[in-house]
């Protein structure tokens, strides 16, 4: 049973204007076992919570904290955090030209884990989650998300998240640019996974849509940098009735 | 240092610091530099006594100590007057550091040469199982081994098979002896004594290296292996290497070079010619690791025949500087040309290396694959020059070049020269400059891989396509490099 706690978390932004506060003072719990849908309009600061929880270096926490089991987050480096069990699925996976997804997932896992994984074990592994994903055997041989399509670059993502295990997976609006199949796909693969019961969720959306897949036990909406409701899974169903106008008035646009 | 790429060269384009990442000022540690892992030195009282400097003496000396028949001799005094009237490239790298006063032109480091590696002095054959080979050869990747030792072959086998197929893999001293025919008729014609001023040099000075025959329809199916290595300090190491490829045979030559580190610099000045015949192929592939003390200033040249394909692989990932344009002349129609390149610059280093591709008959082919690294520093330049000649009707030629800078710090320039004499051709250029990412980096890392490993796999990828080219073993001894030359690159 693991622990994620983000504490009244503070988060900036350098942009040409000079810098921007983005996050205002977050705080979130999340628990092996639980998923979180995190929602919220278009530069609320969604994604910089999913980036800032990575450790991606654009992103400046001017205060707050983040700890995983106690042990501080955000002291770490990029590849720690990863080692120690955070996952974060991209809205936008870089290509990387040259190199074989076989080899990508294989040192990555190794790095994971500290040790190569069995031979025989892991092809069989990459291979049934693949085909769990519908993606082509061939992929494999491909470079890392070269020419991929919006689609296949998502279900590479989860399949990463099904091979490496982590133990909190932050999907950052995996479900956007996702047609209908595709988004079932998906999210069988995130409930596949979370059904081991080692894992907790932290799904960031902007729509209700992947909600009817995968199943929030929380839900936060995110105004403008802060938390501005929480509540269970029938925040979602209201929000998907109302949309976020009523949250309209405190959401002055924001880039982010 | 070949082939009168020597035209005036454009103007530099280094890449506007706005397209580099700002990597650098997050990663101090950037100065630092992979450790060189053959940078040691053997002891040997026969460098020690070696004269330095070049004189007419020197050159009669090399020459009566080797036996050689007069024309020989000639042809060498040759070369040293032709080096002494030609004036030093003012193109390409900085050469102003080579002092040639301070030259030791010629190390006999043992008497007789070796066909086991136990008949070798002890400190030579250390060196040489420290550096893999003879453990190469009994797995059997190589057909024939050449290890050159300063300024001689000390080591030479060829496999029994190949040999009564009547192949010849001999250093290029004994070729000179017991093949005076082939050699009197091959011998500086495809690089003339008055070439250049290294080749004159070379043909001065030259010792040593390898003389390749294959015979008709013959397949050399396993690579042929020579390894060069340079010990003494103020070394100039001048081997000389011919191949001649007859018609519709195929060998896969494949030579490696290291030096030790020292403070003051050492010369490596080589000519290689190779012949391809009608319908014959023949892959040359170099892995240059020689430590940053080592001016690489080296000719090579092919002569593709009717129907004939010449390959050259190029990886450049040592030395202080090297300037380096293996050519290919397609003389006979339908000829092909390939050259590969990967050059990687760190701290201290300049590679200006490329390639030229010569069209003469019609309905020739050539491509250009250039990939060069920068970091730390490091100034990778790619310097060609592709030429079709009246009469080359329905000739084609690709060039594709492609850099990779890792800091803001390094340099990346492009000198893409072109001369058509014939309406009837198809070209094509691409060229590009790209940078680490901080997105390909961070995705790398967010997967686990610590900041070191995710450059070297992204560097890895980007050299790739010429990677993949290469026999498992060498593709795999190249991303080692590499990956030594990124480590302590990055935090």
């Amino acid at each position: 049973m693991s622990t994620l706690e983000i504490k009244d978390l503070y988060v900036s932004i350098v942009t040409e204007q000079g810098s921007k506060q983005i996050l205002k003072g977050v705080s979130l719990t999340i628990r092996t076992g639980e998923t979180h849908a995190i929602m919220g309009p278009n530069g609320s600061g969604k994604s910089t919570l999913a980036s800032t929880i990575a450790g991606h270096p654009r992103y400046t926490v001017d205060s707050g904290s983040i700890t995983l089991d106690g042990e501080d987050v955000l002291a770490m480096s990029v590849d720690e955090r990863a080692r120690a069990g955070l996952f974060l699925a991209m809205q936008y996976p870089v290509e990387v030209p040259g190199v074989t997804m076989t080899n990508f997932l294989r040192t990555a896992k190794t790095a994971l884990d500290g040790k190569a994984p069995s031979l025989r074990h892991w092809t069989k592994d990459v291979k049934q989650a693949m085909s769990q994903l519908r993606i082509d055997a061939d992929f494999a041989q491909r470079n890392v998300n070269e020419g991929f399509s919006g689609g296949e670059k998502k279900r590479v993502e989860i399949l990463q998240l099904e091979l490496f295990r982590p133990r909190f997976a932050i999907l950052d609006e995996t479900d956007s640019g996702l047609d209908v199949d595709a988004l079932k796909v998906v999210s069988e693969g995130v409930n596949r996974e979370h059904a081991k019961g080692e894992m907790g969720t932290l799904l960031i959306t902007h729509y209700t849509r992947i909600l009817r897949y995968i199943k929030p036990d929380f839900v936060h909406v995110f105004v403008d940098g802060r938390i501005a409701e929480e509540g269970g899974p029938e925040l979602a169903d209201r929000l998907e009735e109302e949309g976020y106008d009523r949250f309209a008035a405190a959401t002055p646009a924001v880039e982010a | 240092m070949t082939d009168q790429v020597d035209q005036k060269p454009l103007t530099p384009t280094p890449v506007p610091e706005s397209v580099i990442s700002d990597i650098l000022e997050k990663n101090p540690e950037l100065e630092g530099i992979g450790t060189y892992q053959y940078g040691w030195a053997d002891k040997n009282e026969a460098s020690a006594n070696a004269r330095r400097g070049l004189s007419e003496e020197v050159v009669r000396d090399i020459s009566a100590k080797k036996n050689e028949p007069e024309w020989m001799l000639d042809l060498r005094l040759k070369g040293l007057k032709y080096f002494d009237r030609k004036p030093m490239p003012s193109w390409g790298a900085d050469l102003s550091g080579i002092d040639f006063d301070n030259i030791k032109y010629f190390v006999r480091s043992t008497e007789k040469q070796a066909n086991t590696w136990e008949d070798l002095p002890e400190d030579i054959r250390n060196t040489y199982e420290k550096l893999g080979i003879p453990e190469a050869e009994r797995a059997r990747l190589v057909s024939g081994v050449a290890a050159q030792y300063e300024s001689e072959v000390v080591y030479h086998q060829l496999r029994e098979d190949l040999e009564r197929q009547g192949v010849i893999f001999l250093d290029t001293d004994t070729a000179l002896r017991e093949h005076p025919e082939i050699f009197k008729e091959y011998f500086g014609s495809i690089i003339p004594v008055g070439d250049n001023k290294f080749a004159s040099l070379n043909t001065a000075v030259w010792s040593g290296g390898s003389f390749v025959y294959v015979p008709k329809g013959v397949h050399v199916e396993i690579p042929l292996q020579a390894y060069f290595r340079i010990n003494t300090e103020n070394m100039g190491q001048f081997e000389r290497t011919l191949i001649i490829a007859d018609e519709g045979s195929y060998v896969h030559y494949i030579e490696g070079c290291t030096a030790p580190i020292y403070t003051s610099d050492s010369l490596h000045s080589a000519v290689v010619e190779i012949v391809v015949k009608k319908n014959a192929r023949v892959r040359y592939t170099t892995i240059q690791n020689w430590s940053n003390n080592v001016y690489n200033l080296v000719t090579k040249r092919a002569v593709a025949h009717e129907g004939a394909t010449m390959e050259w692989i190029d990886g450049n990932i040592g030395s202080k500087v090297t300037m380096k344009y293996p050519a290919v002349y397609l003389v006979g129609e339908h000829a092909k040309g390939e050259t590969l390149s990967i050059a990687f610059a760190g701290e201290g280093q300049h590679q200006d290396t490329g390639s030229k591709m010569v069209h003469i008959a019609p309905n020739t082919k050539s491509s250009i694959i250039s990939k060069s690294v920068a970091r730390g520093g490091g100034r990778a330049a790619y310097r060609g020059l592709v030429q079709v000649r009246e009469g080359a009707k329905n000739s084609a030629n690709t060039v594709r070049c492609d850099a990779l800078l890792v800091d803001t710090i390094s340099r990346s320039d492009t000198y893409p020269y072109v001369d058509i004499r014939e309406d009837d051709v198809t070209m094509g250029h691409e060229a590009t400059v790209s940078k680490v990412s901080e997105e390909q980096l961070f995705y790398l890392m967010s997967r686990g891989m610590p900041e070191d490993e995710a450059m070297a796999m992204i560097v890895r990828g980007f050299i790739e396509p010429i990677a993949r080219e290469l026999p498992m073993e060498y593709a795999l001894e190249l991303n080692r490099l590499i990956e030594l030359q990124m480590e302590g690159a990055v935090g």
